[in-house]
């Protein structure tokens, strides 16, 4: 069971009106933004269950925004953000799917483009109290909350790239608190998430793109 | 140092001659690994978002997403500005306050979830009302909302603190027992008395059901943070007249768990019962989506 902090009853700060369908939503946002490297230019977003029913009033579809733009939850720009998406250069755009019933009620599903012309295809689900979860990254599923400090790494499925990563975060002191291995398929695409405790400095990810059978490696800061 | 119940957390104070506030103090500083000092600085934080929602839904009507709500704090004001308010001055600022935060949450304003967003009214309404007529400190405030995280904490470890899996006696009705305890300790009383008043506003709404209007946070649940405002400060009261709660409040917690998982899947937030499905309310929302 999770232990109940002070600041998760007295908490979050927060813009409204739902923890779920607000603050949750911006938090799906916020990481997904974080798991494609450059500045999302342009984000493309389908909403499920009682996200495409409730969007509207909830201002989830504002938060989603504000999400990919980086603001936190306390930020009074979330109300704005279709203007400062304009202003930011985002170009977004909205759909609803309400045939796909059997995934979790308040889910959004994310496809991002950046500025290097990267994309990224994310899929995010609101678990209540502005807590959320990365499911699914480009096909893979995955589970990733933003309660620690986080890397993302994609590399081949082939022996010893786990240890790499592993002895670069050691050589720099990082105690790594969990750590998940998601693939494709045997010896094709694979993800390794990586939470740790403390901060993560940036030449330590740097190390971990550096080898050879890393694609990427993108470190997701910790959310408040 | 944890407490998983209302019988070890008044064990604990009574023992050491603790406050709620200190109790739960400690336990933070030592599972959280927090400091004291930054947990004041952040509910201080907290105190400030509170004071300047009540201030922003009090100076003009807020302009909601789902348009259902908007003005009540400044009618509430107005009247009670008139003198002759009939619940008297202290409550009918508690109403005024706890109803403009639920309009600064719908308006897309910054609010803070205690326990959520839906029940974010009753704390700031019943603390800030005590505070401006007893004349209690931001230190005494701060004090109150670590007692009120105490036994919401507690409702949330044992049972729920969401409308969807307890009804609003879940949301509104732990911010009720929070709020209750809350004031019990800024008047000075035990830390068995902050319970029993939180057992007491946790009875007095138990059964509540969540049926917000097209599934928007606005109405009936700004009219409910009120009513949890009220309730926790009137519970408060009864306690520190010596008065008790039905039962110990392990038992309340789990009689209200127990009564939310009974409730119908119609009255726990999907706004297919209640006063969602009562037409003159579905005729109302027909601009939202």
């Amino acid at each position: 069971m999770k232990d109940f902090s002070i600041f998760d009853i007295v908490g979050p700060n927060m813009i409204g009106p739902s923890s779920s369908h607000t603050a949750g939503a911006l938090r799906i946002a916020h990481l997904a933004r974080g798991m494609i490297h450059g500045r999302v230019v342009r984000a493309q977003f389908t909403l499920y269950g009682s996200f495409a029913r409730t969007y509207r009033g909830h201002g989830t579809d504002r938060a989603l925004i504000a999400g990919v733009l980086g603001f936190g939850t306390e930020d009074s720009r979330i109300r704005d953000s279709f203007r400062w998406a304009q202003e930011m250069g985002l170009q977004y755009s909205f759909e609803v799917n309400t045939t796909d019933t059997d995934c979790h009620p308040n889910t959004a599903r994310l496809l991002l483009t950046s500025d290097t012309g990267e994309t990224a295809d994310v899929t995010g689900v609101s678990v209540g109290g502005g807590s959320a979860v990365i499911t699914r990254i480009n096909g893979v599923d995955i589970d990733l909350t933003g309660d620690y400090h986080t890397i993302l790494a994609r590399h081949k499925d082939t022996p010893g790239v786990v240890a790499a990563i592993t002895g670069i975060l050691g050589r720099n002191h990082i105690n790594i608190a969990f750590m998940r291995l998601y693939r494709e398929g045997r010896g094709s695409l694979a993800y390794t998430i990586i939470e740790a405790d403390e901060e993560i400095p940036a030449e330590a990810v740097e190390q971990i793109r550096s080898q050879p059978s890393v694609q990427s490696a993108l470190l997701i800061p910790k959310l408040a | 140092m944890d407490f998983t119940t209302a019988a070890a957390l008044l064990e604990l104070c009574e023992g050491e001659g603790l406050s709620l506030a200190q109790a739960m103090t400690r336990r933070e500083t030592s599972l959280m690994d927090t400091p004291e000092p930054e947990i004041r600085r952040r509910l201080a934080h907290s105190l400030e978002i509170m004071k300047n929602a009540a201030a922003t839904a009090l100076a003009a009507p807020q302009k909601t997403m789902g348009g259902l709500i908007g003005g009540e704090a400044v009618a509430l004001e107005k009247r009670r500005a008139a003198g002759r308010s009939a619940c008297g001055s202290m409550m009918a600022r508690a109403a005024a306050i706890a109803m403009g935060t639920l309009e600064v949450n719908a308006s897309m304003g910054l609010i803070v979830a205690a326990p959520t967003a839906g029940s974010c009214g009753v704390l700031p309404g019943a603390l800030l009302a005590q505070a401006e007529e007893f004349g209690f400190s931001d230190e005494e405030l701060i004090d109150a909302l670590l007692a009120a995280s105490a036994v919401g904490y507690l409702i949330a470890r044992n049972a729920t603190i969401a409308g969807a899996q307890g009804g609003c006696q879940a949301e509104v009705g732990s911010a009720s027992a929070m709020a209750a305890a809350a004031v019990v300790q800024l008047h000075g009383g035990t830390p068995r008395q902050s319970l029993a008043a939180a057992g007491i506003a946790l009875v007095g709404l138990m059964g509540l059901v969540c049926d917000p209007i097209g599934g928007l946070v606005e109405s009936p649940c700004q009219g409910r943070n009120a009513t949890g405002a009220a309730q926790a400060l009137v519970a408060a009261e009864e306690a520190l007249a010596g008065i008790g709660a039905p039962a110990p409040l392990d038992e309340v917690i789990a009689a209200m768990y127990a009564v939310g998982r009974s409730l119908p899947r119609e009255l726990r937030e999907t706004a297919l019962g209640g006063i969602a499905a009562a037409p003159s309310a579905c005729a109302r929302c027909k601009g939202c989506s």
